[in-house]
């Protein structure tokens, strides 16, 4: 992921933390998360009976799909080429960002309109784009409000959601100032109706529209997104080329199967029985056709995933993004998604980022985790998040990556643990010495040594002798 | 049936009393052996053991928690039946050892074998020795809190529910997000402190904004978060362990109380 400045990186996973806690609008904003997915999801859920089959059809499809992977990525190819459009494919981050631009240049593309695509956030794509002097814009609302902040999504499906309509008020007053200053813009339908009215004069005077794909079918070399706003259907028809970005593990066989995996994908992310746009663009526009682009070009990226494939974290690549393990992570609900520092927060991220970065840069993603499993229960595509997280562990531990004190204490904790008589020595002097300390309160407010816990809770003192002492004592008297 | 022929036919139960129980509140562990035995169990608890391993498993010390797994594989196999008054510690020995110990040669099987026979205590009072009520009384207004482990990795939702409601007086009262985690997480609690506390702190609001007058859970792990953090609080709401309440053993102090 290029183009990460250092303070929102993920080394900075326990600051940036720190600092979202204290963050009174952000805590606010992350209330949000529960009203707006949680409780939705929970209905929509409730209402699908078949819905865990359904679960179990797309996982299937996904893995069916990834383990033939090179020969549907050849037949969707095919396909894009027989309709007319183009396919290139890009190795890293570098290639992609050089071939959208390349293609950008061959269109004289002045600007550029973007559909809601993580991928290009992940190659860093706009950052490319500029420093080449074409004007980008984003035209997903949260991801416009982003863009003219100058940050990055906090979320992978509600890129705004870290954000409270006030501070998106601002942000317009700020961005907007051809307006009037005395206008109203106190609701969110205010907010709507003037982004809207900016968008429309970039949806109509863009050269290219670059959208990602939720889905891209093999059988007909389709492209397919979700959208709510219906921004991704003006940017890929208004424009005269239209590039689709997409990583390689976005491919599924059939029509039929993008159906089941649309299925699931909507009412996991956002409770919705159907997105309210669901579009598919198969090639330029043919003879007859009322509108659509002159040439369609798909950039199909790998950046690590063929890499993943067939790997202990091959099982990742079911992802297809609906967001619903980060609605559910009490770590992602309590400091939203920034303080990752990464591109793709919460559980899905803790387990992408590390392949994509590496674990020793992104270390503390995975092991910042309860471990409570709700993300695993939640994903409609059986991605064993934690078990994945906790391979990302070990590979950390293996390379001396946690703390000194961290690691001599496990070691000898475990030294004494894989030795129950010396154990039993051990805790049975350090117990009853623990509960006297503790005295009559029971519990102890601060404790030097285990000042981590006693920061933000008192720590239960023992009763007095452990277990094995007492049941040792009782035996002998028996 | 008289006490003879329960202590003499029962199965025979290994009690794994789980490292926080041993260490901090040996009292729910005679609970445990108490409810076991109520129940026609034959129940031994092993000297042998110390930790089930999810501190080094979790920390990705999978060499440590290998060893450990195998000591508790040996140690436990014998029996017909192994309880733990905790989902965190059955689930590692039922779900996560079979997974483990998989590419050991000599262990695979025998882990698979004791993960069949290991129970989550309340789970096992209810679908295995079938104990519909137990013999005890509080008269107080609580909320249970399900551990993740239990919840999602074990399926145990109703079983601690269904015998509290046989306690005399008891009244039971759930709090709202029942599902979501207290924040505790093993490792997690002292590696990232401020979000567990932060996490913990959601909990206790839900706790708190029920009647009750007690909170119960099955593992221990989560009632040192949830106390530690009403007690800082200056909350007067107690933590108790689920089978110190089934036993009718409620003598010693609520989790970190004065006594």
């Amino acid at each position: 992921m290029a183009h990460v400045p250092a303070e929102s990186a993920p080394q900075a996973f326990e600051t940036n933390a720190q600092a979202a806690l204290a963050d009174g609008p952000l805590q606010r904003a992350l209330l949000n998360v529960k009203r707006g997915f949680v409780l939705k999801r929970a209905a929509a859920r409730a209402k699908l009976p078949e819905f865990d089959t359904l679960r179990e059809e797309a996982r299937a499809i996904k893995d069916h799909t990834l383990a033939h992977l090179d020969l549907y990525l050849e037949a969707y190819e095919r396909k894009v080429r027989e309709n007319g459009g183009a396919v290139h494919y890009a190795a890293t981050a570098a290639d992609a960002c050089a071939m959208v631009l390349a293609l950008c240049r061959e269109a004289g593309a002045k600007l550029v309109t973007k559909g809601k695509s993580m991928v290009s956030e992940e190659i860093g794509l706009n950052v490319e784009l500029e420093g080449a002097g074409i004007a980008v814009v984003e035209t997903d609302l949260g991801e416009y409000i982003v863009q003219l902040r100058g940050e990055r999504p906090s979320h992978i499906i509600a890129p705004i959601i870290h954000l409270n309509k006030e501070e998106i008020a601002a942000d317009f007053r700020r961005a907007h100032e051809a307006l009037p200053k005395t206008r109203k813009l106190d609701t969110a339908q205010d907010l709507v109706a003037e982004a809207r009215a900016v968008l429309r004069d970039k949806f109509v005077g863009a050269d290219v529209g670059v959208t990602g794909a939720n889905l891209l079918i093999a059988e007909t070399g389709s492209s397919v997104i979700v959208t709510n706003e219906g921004n991704g259907d003006l940017t890929q028809v208004l424009p005269r080329t239209h590039i689709v970005v997409a990583s390689i593990e976005k491919i599924v066989p059939t029509l039929e199967d993008a159906c089941t995996i649309l299925r699931v994908l909507a009412r996991s992310a956002t409770g919705q029985e159907i997105t309210t746009y669901t579009t598919l663009t198969t090639g330029p526009r043919r003879d007859g056709d009322p509108d659509g682009p002159s040439a369609y070009h798909v950039v199909l990226i790998d950046n690590g995933r063929s890499e993943m494939l067939g790997g202990d974290f091959h099982a990742m690549l079911r992802c297809i993004r609906c967001g619903a393990c980060l609605n559910h992570c009490p770590v992602y609900g309590t400091i939203g998604g920034h303080a990752y520092g990464s591109l793709y927060p919460g559980p899905m991220g803790a387990v992408l980022t590390p392949a994509l970065l590496g674990i020793s840069a992104a270390r503390h993603l995975p092991n910042a985790s309860s471990f409570c499993g709700r993300c695993e229960e939640v994903c409609p595509m059986g991605i064993p998040l934690p078990a994945l997280m906790r391979q990302w562990r070990e590979r950390d531990f293996a390379r001396a990556n946690p703390p000194l004190k961290e690691r001599l204490l496990l070691k000898a904790w475990a030294f004494a643990a894989k030795r129950p008589q010396l154990y039993h020595a051990l805790t049975s002097m350090l117990m009853p010495l623990l509960a006297w300390a503790a005295g009559r309160r029971g519990s102890f407010h601060s404790l030097p040594l285990l000042a981590s816990w006693t920061g933000g809770r008192d720590l239960p003192a023992p009763q007095g002798k452990t277990f094995q002492q007492l049941y040792a004592d009782k035996r002998r008297t028996q | 049936m008289s006490k003879g022929e329960r202590t003499g036919q029962g199965p025979h139960v290994g009690l794994f009393i789980t490292c926080l129980v041993d260490l901090f509140r040996p009292s729910v562990a005679f609970a445990a052996i108490k409810l076991l035995e109520d129940g026609g169990a034959r129940v031994e608890v092993p000297r042998a053991q110390t930790c089930c391993g999810q501190p080094a498993y979790n920390s990705g010390d999978r060499a440590d928690a290998m060893a450990i797994a195998r000591q508790v594989v040996e140690t436990f196999e014998r029996f017909d039946y192994v309880v733990a008054p905790s989902g965190s510690c059955a689930g590692m020995l039922k779900v996560q050892y079979p997974a483990l110990l998989a590419d050991d040669r000599a262990f695979a099987d025998r882990a698979r074998g004791l993960a069949a026979k290991t129970f989550e205590l309340t789970s096992f009072l209810v679908e295995v020795l079938g104990v519909e009520d137990v013999d005890a009384r509080f008269a107080s207004c609580v909320t249970y809190h399900d551990s993740c482990s239990s919840l999602r990795e074990l399926h145990v939702h109703d079983a601690p529910r269904r015998l509290l409601a046989s306690v005399d007086g008891l009244n039971l009262v759930e709090m709202a997000d029942t599902e979501s985690c207290c924040g505790f997480g093993g490792g997690f609690s002292v590696k990232y402190p401020d979000i567990s506390t932060a996490i913990g702190a959601a909990k206790a609001r839900s706790i708190v904004a029920t009647p009750a007058a007690c909170v119960l859970a099955g593992d221990l792990g989560c009632l040192m978060q949830i106390a530690g953090t009403l007690s800082r609080q200056g909350s007067d709401i107690e933590a108790r362990h689920v089978a110190e309440v089934l036993a009718g053993m409620t003598e010693a102090a609520g989790i970190g109380r004065p006594r």
